[in-house]
């Protein structure tokens, strides 16, 4: 393993998809915002995704199961991301404002 | 008439799978530390340019296609404009917590980074042949149809609701005109 053919192995993929795993993770606590903690949630399950790529391509005989995963968390991040979005513009209509710390009139 | 060699091409393509790698990263980095809010979607959106390349390398062109069109063409293009709805004046995005609170967590979020880094690097992947052939647009087709119809039949009414659930939340509580 040389640094020029690093992509011909499985480490480096790995290694990739857990420095954007732990900087989303280091976002979500980060961030104030809403809009800000859905950013860092998409790196997660960018992560998550390269993962489940690598794997495919390195250890499984079939390459095309993991693909077609990688497509579902498409769909379902496409999903989740206009029901976030849908969520803060009522909650910036009501509240003036997109910090997570100003939804606080349930807290006892 | 051979115009590059072997070797030369390979140092290449490494070249540039470093340059989609450090583009992914940095993208990330941009999306989490940057303290205005549009920064921090465009940071997303270069992280999923880079992870559009990885993508290449790892035998998937159409998985990097559907990453450009539905992640940098959608989703990053409908967070700038919530932004625009929901933020107009975008300079009170970001109040982040307290440097202790701060401190803590970088230091957490490092140890579980050089855990799992540790554990990646230790652990013997057992080395499986390479298949020769890659799944084409075809292949992928016919997988998520066969095998996998249910999902498929499953994600398409979870979009459906989703998107029918996004209208009613954003409409509640909206003056009538």
């Amino acid at each position: 393993m040389t640094v020029w053919n690093l992509s011909s192995f499985l480490q480096p993929y790995l290694i990739l998809a857990v420095l954007l795993f732990v900087i989303g993770f280091f976002g979500i606590l980060y961030h104030r915002t809403i809009i800000g903690m859905l950013i860092s949630g998409e790196l997660i399950l960018a992560g998550a995704s390269l993962n489940l790529v690598a794997f495919s391509r390195f250890q499984s005989p079939n390459p095309v199961t993991g693909q077609v995963f990688t497509l579902f968390i498409m769909g379902l991040a496409a999903a989740e991301a206009s029901i976030v979005l849908a969520l803060i513009i009522t909650i910036y209509r009501n509240y003036k404002s997109v910090n997570a710390s100003t939804l606080n009139e349930l807290k006892g | 008439m051979q115009l590059i060699s072997s070797g030369s091409l390979m140092i290449l393509s490494g070249l540039v799978f470093l340059i989609f790698s450090a583009i992914t990263l940095l993208g990330a980095l941009v999306a989490t530390f940057s303290k205005r809010l549009i920064r921090n979607a465009s940071g997303l959106a270069l992280s999923f340019v880079g992870m559009a390349g990885l993508y290449y390398y790892l035998y998937s062109p159409f998985l990097a296609l559907m990453q450009i069109v539905i992640y940098v063409g959608a989703i990053c293009i409908m967070i700038m404009f919530t932004m625009m709805l929901a933020e107009p004046r975008g300079n009170n995005g970001f109040t982040p917590m307290g440097t202790v609170l701060t401190v803590l967590a970088l230091v957490g979020c490092s140890l579980m980074a050089i855990g799992l880094i540790f554990l990646v690097g230790t652990y013997s992947w057992p080395v499986t042949p390479q298949n020769a052939s890659f799944a084409t647009m075809k292949d992928i087709g016919r997988d998520i149809l066969n095998r996998h119809g249910l999902v498929f039949e499953l994600i398409s009414g979870v979009l459906l609701i989703a998107i029918i659930g996004a209208i009613l939340i954003a409409r509640a509580g909206r003056k009538k005109v």
